[in-house]
């Protein structure tokens, strides 16, 4: 590009500006087309990222950290057994397990009843990970080695059984055999799973797991939960683990099944970033639109400036100057609209995560695609027009006049 | 003096629907640089279509024009473009000013396709408009001038590239008598600084103000009057 050629560029972006302030209300109505477009790519982009993180976020603090472990194990053997638990603890980066025992038990004491309490038997790795001891102390490893009866209770039970009452110390019924109350859960996240998922909530109490296989009367361990030290090697120790497994099941298709939430945040995050790319399509339909739009004003604004190219090319115009004119005078169109766009996406997104109490990340690729996208528009619909006015006999366009 | 162009022959056809028109049927003209001829004709005579072969907007469907050495009939548009660029000055009758621009853009717009950096446009521009006398209404809009104004605007724009030749279609056509004699007496100085001047006109009075007359008639150039 010569010198001249930068002036030409100056000197037409100068005229296109002109242009466009002249005409200015059919240049924003042209433009519309493109900013609803930009808009919704932008905003739809915006939402889904900041859903996701959100989503993501929560789903970890859920348990990234964690593997969940089904074992139903085979025929001849239905579940782990404790030496299989013990190879499973030694393995790299196993910070602990906790068997993960749940059972629907009637709990009584002298002042009240629960007919479906939820009986988990767990250990002292489950209270290691997890802060759940609200009040009195955690079950430790002589509970577990010598079937203490403890447990601890959850609020919903506290204020069922116990209304008014400390239950610090005090007895409880277990189907029938007595256990001392030892600490009162926090409430969680699972509490709010709990009666997310509907249905009455019916109090959670948990046991030493040796106590609860003596309640449930099985020897075997079919479901545990792996506690990792570091959340980010989770998929080479899913791989000893399952080794590990595939050992102690004799390499058994289906005995057990491995499960990570990282996984699944993996797998929501797949899914997400295809319904992304899914909107943000549909919503790029509408710069197509919006582009027909910015060519159909451009084919008349060459029909009404016959005149002014004619004039332009007896003044020594070549045809190249006037293709870039108006090939520049869409393209800023379509980017003033992408820009305005842009605003206006980021402003929905905010307000969109303002009240849905997300927290709002500006999406930069989200803009700078909706701002790409809007300039490659207006090249792509200026052409024809440009093109038109650039071949226009100066005979026929100066005898328009 | 030296030739500046040498017409032979030429002929331009329109096509019109089915039937084929021709506008010009064989003109042979031969002008010498320094010159300031009339083309004198009524309309529909042609001689609109003989401007814009001359001012090489246009290209004869047969015959041969040579500018300043130079065969015009294979030229590409770019390369007429270049010529028009370079070596004529178009004075329209309705004088063509940008609307939008004052003066001064107005000027300049030549010099823009001409490639020439801003500030020396400018410079050239403001030189331009002080030599037709509008110094002062540098910054109007044409809305803000008279119709001779317009015009002597026009001029200035038409001669700011220094182009060899001035092309004026009817320039006191839309001008009173005052602004008309005052546009002509312009274009005398402006040939007697060495500016080649073609005007075509259908006015006789106007047409003797140059050195050379010639008539056009039905697409053929008649006798030249003294």
């Amino acid at each position: 590009m010569g010198i001249s050629s930068l002036y030409m560029l100056r000197e037409n972006i100068s005229m296109s500006l002109s242009n466009i302030i002249n005409n200015r209300l059919r240049a924003f109505l042209t433009t519309l087309g493109i900013m609803i477009g930009v808009t919704a790519i932008i905003a739809l982009i915006t939402i889904v990222q900041s859903v996701t993180t959100e989503m993501t976020e929560q789903f970890t603090a859920l348990g990234a950290s964690n593997v969940n472990i089904n074992a139903s194990g085979t025929a001849l053997k239905r579940g782990l057994n404790p030496s299989d638990m013990q190879t499973l603890l030694n393995i790299e980066n196993v910070a602990g397990i906790s068997p993960n025992i749940s059972l629907t038990l009637t709990v009584a004491t002298e002042t009240g009843w629960e007919e479906e309490a939820t009986v988990e038997g767990r250990n002292e790795h489950y209270f290691a990970s997890e802060n759940v001891v609200e009040r009195g102390r955690a079950i430790n490893p002589i509970d577990t080695e010598s079937i203490n009866r403890v447990c601890l209770i959850d609020k919903t039970l506290m204020k069922s059984l116990f209304y008014g009452i400390d239950p610090l110390g005090k007895q409880i019924s277990i189907s029938g055999i007595s256990h001392t109350v030892i600490g009162v859960l926090a409430s969680s996240n699972m509490d709010l799973m709990r009666q997310a998922q509907g249905g009455r909530d019916n109090g959670r109490i948990i046991v030493p797991y040796t106590d609860a296989m003596k309640l449930s009367g099985t020897q075997n361990i079919t479901s545990m939960v792996v506690y990792l030290k570091d959340s980010s090697l989770a998929e080479e120790t899913i791989k000893k683990l399952e080794h590990a497994l595939d050992t102690a099941f004799n390499f058994k298709e289906n005995s057990y099944f491995v499960f990570n939430m990282q996984s699944l945040v993996d797998t929501m995050n797949t899914v997400l970033d295809m319904m992304t790319a899914l909107l943000a399509g549909i919503a790029s339909i509408s710069l197509v639109v919006g582009g027909i739009g910015i060519m159909n004003m451009m084919l008349v604004s060459v029909t009404e400036r016959t005149s002014e190219i004619g004039l332009r090319k007896a003044l020594g115009a070549q045809p190249k100057h006037i293709q870039g004119q108006f090939l520049i005078e869409s393209f800023i169109l379509s980017v003033i609209g992408g820009i305005i766009g842009a605003f206006l996406g980021v402003g929905l997104s905010a307000l969109f995560c303002n009240i849905m109490d997300a927290k709002f990340t500006i999406s930069w690729s989200a803009i700078s695609l909706g701002v790409f996208f809007s300039a490659a528009v207006g090249i792509v619909f200026g052409w024809a027009p440009a093109r038109r006015a650039s071949n226009l006999n100066p005979i026929d366009a100066l005898r328009s006049m | 003096m030296s030739e500046f162009f040498r017409m032979r022959d030429i002929v331009k056809q329109y096509q019109m629907g089915d039937e084929l028109q021709t506008v010009l049927k064989g003109i042979s003209l031969d002008i010498q640089s320094g010159e300031f001829i009339s083309i004198l004709g009524p309309s529909g005579s042609g001689k609109s279509t003989l401007m814009n072969i001359i001012g090489c907007l246009d290209v004869p469907t047969s015959g041969e024009y040579i500018l300043r050495g130079r065969a015009i009939a294979d030229l590409s548009p770019k390369q007429l473009a270049e010529i028009r660029s370079r070596e004529v000055g178009f004075i329209f009758q309705s004088f063509q000013l940008l609307p939008r621009v004052n003066a001064m853009r107005n000027v300049e717009l030549p010099l823009v396709y001409a490639g020439v950096p801003a500030r020396e446009r400018s410079k050239r521009a403001e030189a331009m408009l002080e030599r037709v006398g509008l110094e002062d209404k540098l910054y109007h809009y044409p809305n803000q001038l008279s119709g001779g104004q317009q015009q002597r605007v026009a001029i200035a724009r038409a001669i700011v590239t220094q182009p060899t030749l001035l092309l004026a279609d009817e320039p006191t056509g839309a001008l009173d008598q005052a602004n008309g004699k005052a546009v002509l007496g312009l274009f005398k100085e402006l040939n007697e600084e060495g500016h080649t001047i073609i005007m075509i006109t259908h006015d006789l009075n106007n047409a003797r103000q140059a050195s050379r007359v010639v008539n056009i008639l039905d697409g053929l150039l008649l006798e030249e009057a003294v």
